[in-house]
């Protein structure tokens, strides 16, 4: 069930600046990720790279946990036989993302049980996405075809990265999340073929859904951070608005060959600089959202507080079995 | 084969499938691990999917409305699902031993069905029947984990066995046309499976050092009949809240 994370005893809990790390490795380091091996976890890596990647992998995995949760609620409310079945088992894929990306993040040395709980306190982040409601059935549609869509021009991008246990995961994650797109993209165009109602609703949902869409890859490159470290490292491989023009140009044709439309007139490819350009969507309230200010940060939070709270005396009691049982039944 | 008492078995069949199965994916983001998740989530496809097999069965052969109607557009009354299904999740181990008591009861249900006279359901049931060994493998693996784990999950266990087994007895609750489904030869009968049940579940608690409670006599029939607890309806309207926006749309 775990990675078990290997960090060499010399280097657990040092916090290691990358310019105090011995310059052979670091300089044998970069030199493997130049010509494009894969770092595994029994390597040498420099604390930096650790450290982030952790984070990056951990997030990734709670954002896959608390994913599951607004289009969870939609489960048993599902319309038909079809539907339901497509969405049990595609949320059921996030859970098993969640997990699979745990492992991975484990074998960098944390514990799921820590990952976990610093979920729940609030410690560690996750796709702010996932603090907006899903109101409607419409919102399903959105979510598995345009979040989904988002989420894979991230995980592709990804999977090209340096780490080989993260890659591995990703590869095997964005061949499922190929099969939410269709799955989210049927049932979008359900409704956007289907009866007035059916087509109002799904407009609304789109237009609830654009901001948090546009919000998705981060705040525009001008004013993000960069690190060129971690480029160099390819633990970052691409932009934020490089990943957001991917993204947009590969669905705004695809939702607006539906004749639905998003909610910004200054929607637009620019023809000249090849890159889309939107109205100010708020960035402000993309750092509200972050810091747990959002619509359903702390709802979000209950639900895996509860799970946590509920299910403790269940993973106590495997940690604690009685002597008398010793043999697996199977 | 009288078909009147054919579709009343069937219809007992595919709610008891369905709830189960809706009850199950309840589970989806709340499970004690993430495993458990997954492990609810698979059943309750599995589950679902038998509903929908039955419900087509019933659509084709035995003239029907179809399965999404039959599933989504009925009334509360028309359910023809036992009390123990329709119990909401509560905590892990009312799902756990409620999944131990009726799953072993749907092993033995299917795999004499297996040699119904009524071809189709007998085909059915063989596939069903494949899908429910790992079932019931999942549940006995966890009661024995938890049965012999800290003193808290076994005494849990303990209480939730007294909760069910009672509930669970009304599994067995026979229908309008039991002797015309046992003179076709479409099914045993509920009397046959349930002391095959009782004769399974004593062993297995026994192995897991649990007691059956005594019969203390209270009994939990009426949803053979069409009556059922106050949380089926609740879960009905959650369920059909999307179709019956509008029940003619292609959702």
């Amino acid at each position: 069930m775990y990675g078990g994370g290997y960090i060499p005893p010399e280097e657990q809990g040092k916090k290691i600046p990358v310019d105090q790390e011995d310059p052979i490795k670091l300089k044998e380091f970069e030199d493997r990720i130049e010509r494009g091996e894969k770092i595994e976890p029994h390597d040498w890596m420099p604390y930096e790279y650790r450290r982030q990647l952790i984070r990056m992998i951990e997030q990734h995995a709670h954002s896959e946990i608390i994913g599951s949760l607004p289009e969870g609620t939609w489960i048993t409310r599902s319309p038909n036989f079809k539907r339901k079945l497509a969405l049990i088992a595609k949320v059921q894929d996030e859970i098993g993302h969640g997990q699979l990306l745990y492992s991975a993040a484990e074998t960098l040395g944390k514990p799921r049980e820590q990952m976990i709980s610093d979920l729940i306190n609030g410690k560690s982040k996750y796709s702010n996405v996932f603090n907006y409601p899903a109101k409607t059935w419409a919102d399903v549609a959105v979510i598995g075809f345009l979040i989904d869509g988002a989420a894979i021009v991230n995980q592709l991008i990804n999977s090209k990265g340096s780490y080989g246990p993260y890659c591995r995961a990703l590869e095997r994650i964005c061949y499922e999340e190929s099969f939410h797109l269709k799955q989210g993209h049927d049932n979008l165009v359900a409704l956007a073929t289907g009866t007035p109602m059916q087509r109002d609703m799904l407009q609304d949902a789109i237009n609830r859904w654009y901001k948090p869409l546009i919000h998705f890859f981060g705040p525009p490159d001008t004013s993000s951070v960069h690190s060129d470290k971690l480029m160099k490292w390819k633990v970052k491989l691409a932009s934020n608005d490089d990943m957001r023009n991917q993204f947009l140009d590969q669905y705004v044709p695809k939702i607006r060959e539906l004749g639905i439309d998003f909610p910004d007139p200054n929607l637009r490819k620019n023809p000249e600089t090849k890159s889309w350009e939107f109205s100010d969507p708020d960035w402000d309230e993309f750092y509200r959202v972050i810091k747990g200010d959002g619509p359903c940060n702390e709802e979000r939070l209950d639900v895996r507080r509860w799970a946590d709270e509920h299910g403790k005396w269940v993973r106590d009691a495997l940690f604690n079995p009685s002597e008398k049982y010793r043999i697996p039944l199977a | 084969m009288n078909i009147e008492a054919t579709k009343d078995l069937l219809y007992r069949m595919a709610d008891d499938e369905l709830i189960i199965g809706h009850r199950n994916s309840e589970w989806t983001g709340l499970g004690p691990i993430l495993e458990e998740d997954i492990a609810f989530s698979s059943m309750a496809q599995d589950k679902i999917g038998h509903a929908k097999a039955l419900y087509e069965i019933m659509h084709t052969l035995l003239g029907e409305d179809s399965p999404d109607k039959l599933a989504f557009g009925r009334k509360e009354e028309q359910y023809r699902c036992c009390h123990l299904v329709e119990h909401p999740i509560g905590e892990f181990d009312f799902s756990l031993v409620r999944h131990f008591l009726f799953d072993h009861s749907e092993l033995l249900r299917y795999e004499m069905l297996k040699e119904s006279s009524f071809t189709p359901l007998a085909q059915l049931s063989k596939k069903i029947f494949g899908e429910l060994k790992y079932h019931v493998l999942h549940a006995d693996t966890w009661m024995k984990q938890l049965a012999n784990g800290t003193e808290e999950s076994r005494a849990r266990l303990q209480s939730s066995l007294n909760e069910c087994y009672p509930l669970a007895l009304a599994i067995f609750e026979e229908g309008d046309f039991e002797k015309e489904i046992i003179d076709s030869g479409v099914f045993t009968g509920e009397g046959v499976l349930k002391e095959k049940w009782m004769e399974t579940i004593q062993t297995k608690a026994a192995e897991c050092g649990l007691t059956l409670p005594a019969d203390d006599g209270s009994e939990h029939f009426g949803g053979r009949k069409g009556y059922h607890t106050e949380h089926l309806k609740p879960m009905l309207n959650e369920m059909t809240e999307v179709f019956s926006l509008d029940p003619n749309a292609e959702w």
